[in-house]
């Protein structure tokens, strides 16, 4: 069920698509000027938030204080100047306060914080978005409100133990107004997950704990869209969408590069950033024009 | 003035028990969320008559304070109860980040507190929790000492719109006196006053510290007792006018000696120049030795006899 009286604005694949690289480079800039950030993984989460914020969550500045409004909680919190991106580009504040972005006492912190408008709960330590999602899943089903509740979690996240009690809580309450989307782009600080502590099967083990289990790609606007506006994807579970994605998208030199998990690019590296970015977005438009 | 005889209450926690109950007949908003802890948190009546009231996450202490912290931010009112030694420690991550900082008005209840688990070991030991949770910014820390204070706190607990951790016992407690018969965080309550020694003390070791004052004053010697049930926020204020009033200051708490009452008594002491004979009666830092929680008390010293001696030491 696509609930489109709750969409703020109906987008094409390709505007949505626009929208991605203009994020990147939003959020390049501000990493540059903050000297900090997590790039690589804020590059590989860019389409989910975009879609989520752009196409499925009745989210936006006027009805933040509602209590029927969607949850966006990001789990994977260090992957802050993606959200960041996003909401000024949903209106919550002027694109010009992030210039201050990690400046002392700038209230834009490294990881998602309630100082910030349209941003729920404070985290960036592992573990705890899924808990405080199911709990807000919980109350919406004893309110009998129609909200649902996402949360990204990272995929190196998923050494976390606390994940598992929420996963295993949220299908005994049969949580369906929950979806926890993990943005696998299958890198962590160390190296590949999977040489790290390996997190697989990764969608057996969800689904041995009760959930719906779907598997897409996380950079394509189309899947995202058409997956996170079909939840419940299965009535009485809660959903986990393995987006895989790519860590570093949109930028080649960066793509698939651990040392991009929390590197900054320097004058040159920005400069090539953004060409490649602004070549994506001429052709874009182009086809855009066209269509 | 003679110090009066005490009447036995019953215990904290049924106290609470029974309080919540009420508070949860009146509003549906109040959920109980338990850690396969109904049993022991005494919860058994509230589950059967407000079963949709009552949520169970199993031993899962960290989803526990995660989730309560959720369901806060959807306008529940929560108490998230468990056993205090893994309430506070097992769970601290998400007490500092998903609960304080995040700043949800969850109330965490530590049942079973300090040594009331005594004999089953330090793994269910809590001696630790205030010195833990005092580290941390906006959250208020309550050690209530008797069936008064543990209503009252329950009850300001469902309006605060700050996140609390309070923690108490399971064994009956006398009712104690109070100079003015009135409960508010962050306000200490005077039990007696006195002139000689100050007794400030928290949750169960008020009355063995009110006993002592019986036992000194048949000796001439005037205490004054103080229930501190805040640690944070500390009334500064009453420690500084009890340590000015009186010749020397005993604080005691069914604590770790480090970093509990005791430590924050000394340092708001220290840095208004008031130096005067203080003792820190708690459990000191060595394997806490096995029994009741009786037993406990009494070898360390937390008992009316232990608390005497120590004052007649400090007024020597």
């Amino acid at each position: 069920m696509i609930r489109k009286e709750n969409r703020m604005q109906e987008f094409t694949d390709l505007e949505l698509k626009l929208k991605s690289v203009k994020y990147r480079k939003m959020l390049l800039k501000y990493i540059k000027q903050a000297k900090a950030g997590h790039t690589g993984g804020s590059l590989s989460c860019t389409d989910i938030l975009n879609v989520l914020y752009n196409d499925v969550l009745n989210v936006s500045p006027e009805n933040f204080s509602d209590k029927n409004r969607d949850r966006y909680i990001q789990s994977k919190g260090h992957s802050v100047e993606a959200l960041y991106a996003v909401l000024a580009d949903r209106g919550f504040y002027p694109e010009s306060d992030l210039e201050t972005m990690c400046q002392y006492q700038s209230k834009y912190v490294g990881h998602p914080t309630r100082k910030v408008n349209g941003i729920e709960f404070n985290t960036g330590a592992l573990g705890h978005g899924l808990p405080i999602s199911a709990g807000i899943a919980l109350a919406g089903k004893k309110d009998k409100a129609a909200y649902k509740v996402f949360t990204l979690v990272g995929d190196g996240e998923l050494a976390e133990g606390s994940n598992y009690e929420a996963a295993m809580m949220a299908a005994h309450y049969k949580l369906d107004n929950l979806v926890a989307i993990l943005d696998h782009n299958a890198l962590q600080i160390t190296g590949p997950n999977r040489e790290v502590c390996s997190p697989y099967p990764i969608d057996e083990k969800w689904k041995a704990f009760g959930w719906h289990v779907i598997s897409i790609d996380g950079n394509s606007i189309s899947e995202l869209r058409e997956t996170l506006n079909n939840i419940p994807a299965e009535v009485g579970k809660p959903t986990f969408i393995i987006a895989n994605t790519v860590k570093g998208k949109g930028v080649s030199y960066m793509e698939n590069e651990k040392k991009w998990h929390h590197g900054v690019p320097s004058d040159d590296e920005y400069e090539r950033a953004i060409q490649e970015l602004s070549t994506e977005e001429e052709e874009l438009t182009k086809q855009l024009v066209t269509d | 003035m003679t110090l009066k005889a005490l009447n036995m209450g019953r215990a904290n926690l049924e106290e609470f028990s029974a309080t919540l109950i009420e508070l949860g007949e009146k509003s549906k908003n109040i959920l109980a969320v338990t850690s396969d802890s109904r049993g022991s948190g005494k919860l058994g009546p509230f589950a059967e008559k407000l079963p949709e009231q009552i949520v169970e996450v199993g031993i899962a202490e960290q989803n526990l304070v995660g989730v309560s912290a959720g369901l806060a931010s959807a306008d529940k009112s929560v108490f998230a109860v468990s056993p205090a030694c893994f309430l506070a420690t097992r769970s601290l991550e998400q007490i500092k980040n998903d609960v304080a900082y995040s700043n949800q008005p969850v109330t965490l209840v530590g049942i079973s507190a300090g040594v009331s688990y005594g004999a089953l070991g330090t793994t269910h030991h809590s001696l630790h929790d205030v010195a833990a949770l005092r580290a941390i910014n906006n959250i208020q820390v309550v050690v209530p000492a008797d069936n008064f204070e543990t209503r009252e706190v329950i009850i300001a607990a469902a309006k605060s719109e700050k996140p609390i951790f309070l923690k108490f016992g399971k064994k009956a407690m006398p009712t104690l006196p109070r100079v003015k018969n009135e409960f508010e965080i962050g306000k200490a309550s005077t039990i007696c006053e006195g002139s000689d020694v100050a007794f400030i003390a928290c949750g169960e070791t008020v009355a063995p510290s009110y006993e002592a004052a019986q036992l000194l004053e048949k000796e001439g010697i005037s205490a004054e007792v103080i229930s501190m049930h805040t640690i944070n926020p500390l009334d500064k204020q009453a420690v500084i006018d009890a340590a000015k009033k009186c010749k020397v200051i005993v604080t005691v708490e069914e604590h770790s000696i480090y970093g509990g009452l005791g430590e924050a008594c000394a340092s708001v002491l220290m840095q208004e120049q008031i130096v005067k004979p203080f003792k820190i009666v708690g459990i000191p830092d060595e394997d806490t030795v096995t029994g009741s929680q009786g037993d406990i008390f009494k070898h360390y010293g937390i008992t009316a006899e232990g608390l005497k001696e120590t004052t007649l030491k400090l007024l020597e």
